[in-house]
This record gives structure tokens, C-alpha cells and sequence, in this order.
């Protein structure tokens, strides 16, 4: 039982890549853009399966940083410089929210 | 030619986000997948800054994801010790077959 889970997600995982990468009729970008959706999946089962409250701040977290990843992929396929802005400002706002996350988790006071 | 190493260069950082995720459905309890999912950070994303600093060389925009480079690699260990810390002293349990836990015997 536990082989087969292990085998169908191993199947799933490179038939998605070859998928992608060999028989879709798109532009290179779409396809770079497309393996970032693939990451974004991912981090979206673990946010809503995790069993505890922790796992959810992680996948939070993972989150928030590939989006910085996704602004930049946007700026160099359309060429427009301000997507490295929102990425700054999407890093400023993740930051501050995984430490709130991180004070709210040990259940303690913000001083401590 | 600089577009092909600032190519190269993304792909390898995509890659590692993929295997990141990956570590992230995968690992059985939630250390492990801090620590697999912090190599998303630091040779995921930062990967895609530098090729897009590759890119657009010393423009606004490189210049820009370059800044952003700096800023990530100084925050991220931060937060992941800080979301370490807060799950144990949240009292998250351990993987069964985990072998140490030199924080329970430091406090």
C-alpha cells in the first residue's frame, strides 16, 4: 500500500514535467511559469492537509517566497521593472508575517 | 549568450523550488520539512533574482534583484528558526524514529 502511494505520486510528479517540458504547444516562458503553478500545488496540499498549526505557517511561508520567485519570472518574460517591486514588497510583508506566526504558535506574550 | 546563462540559471533555480515542494508534501514530520523546504529559499528563488540580474544587468531592475537577493538570504533563516522554535515550544511531537532532541535537554 505504501509502495503503491509512493509510486503513483512519483508517476504523477514526472508525468506533469515531461508533460510540460515535451508535448504542450506554448511559449518557453508559459512552460518556466507553469512548473512555478506545479511548486504553488504543492505548497497549497501541505497548507491544507497539515495536521498541526505549524505546518500551515511553513507552507505559508514557502508560499510568500515563491510568489517573489513568480514576480520575478514576470519581469524578465515581459520586460517591465516594477514586478521586482511588488517582490520586495511581498518579501517586507512575509518576513514580518512568519515572525507574528512564529510569537502566535509559542502562545506567549510579544515581549517575551 | 546572456540570455542563455540567465535561462540556464532559472531553470536550475525552478528546479530547485520543484524539489523543495516536493520535500514539502514528502517528509514525515514538520523539522524535516522546514529543512527541506528552507533550500527553496536559498537556491530556489534567490537563483531566479540572479538570473534576472543576469538579465538586465546593472539597470533599475537588476539593480533592484539584486537588493532583493540581499534582503531574502538575510530573512530567511530567521524565520525558519523562528517557526522551529515556536512549533517545539508549541509542543509538536517529534517523528517516531527521530534519534535526538537537544533542545528538550537544553531548556
Amino acid at each position: 500500500m505504501r509502495f503503491i502511494r509512493w509510486l503513483s505520486g512519483v508517476l504523477f510528479i514526472a508525468g506533469a514535467v515531461v508533460l510540460i517540458f515535451a508535448f504542450l504547444d506554448v511559449p518557453f516562458a508559459e512552460k518556466l511559469g507553469l512548473y512555478l503553478l506545479m511548486c504553488f500545488l504543492f505548497s497549497l496540499i501541505r497548507m491544507f492537509k497539515g495536521p498541526t498549526p505549524a505546518d500551515r505557517a511553513v507552507a505559508t511561508d514557502i508560499f510568500g517566497i515563491l510568489v517573489i520567485g513568480f514576480c520575478g519570472i514576470l519581469a524578465v518574460y515581459s520586460g517591465k521593472s516594477w514586478y521586482i517591486d511588488i517582490a520586495i514588497a511581498w518579501a517586507l510583508q512575509s518576513f514580518i508575517g512568519v515572525l507574528a506566526l512564529a510569537k502566535f504558535l509559542e502562545g506567549k506574550n510579544f515581549d517575551d | 549568450m546572456i540570455d542563455i546563462i540567465a535561462n540556464t540559471i532559472i531553470i536550475i533555480g525552478i528546479s530547485f523550488d520543484l524539489f523543495g515542494c516536493i520535500g514539502l508534501v514528502r517528509m514525515p514530520d514538520i523539522y524535516n520539512r522546514l529543512q527541506a523546504s528552507a533550500k527553496c529559499v536559498t537556491l530556489g528563488t534567490c537563483g531566479i533574482l540572479l538570473g534576472v540580474f543576469v538579465k538586465f544587468g546593472f539597470s533599475a531592475a537588476g539593480v533592484k534583484a539584486l537588493l532583493c537577493i540581499i534582503f531574502i538570504i538575510l530573512t530567511a533563516p530567521v524565520s525558519a528558526h523562528a517557526l522551529a522554535r515556536g512549533a517545539h515550544r508549541s509542543g509538536v511531537k517529534l517523528w517516531e524514529k527521530s534519534v535526538c532532541d537537544k533542545y528538550k535537554d537544553a531548556k
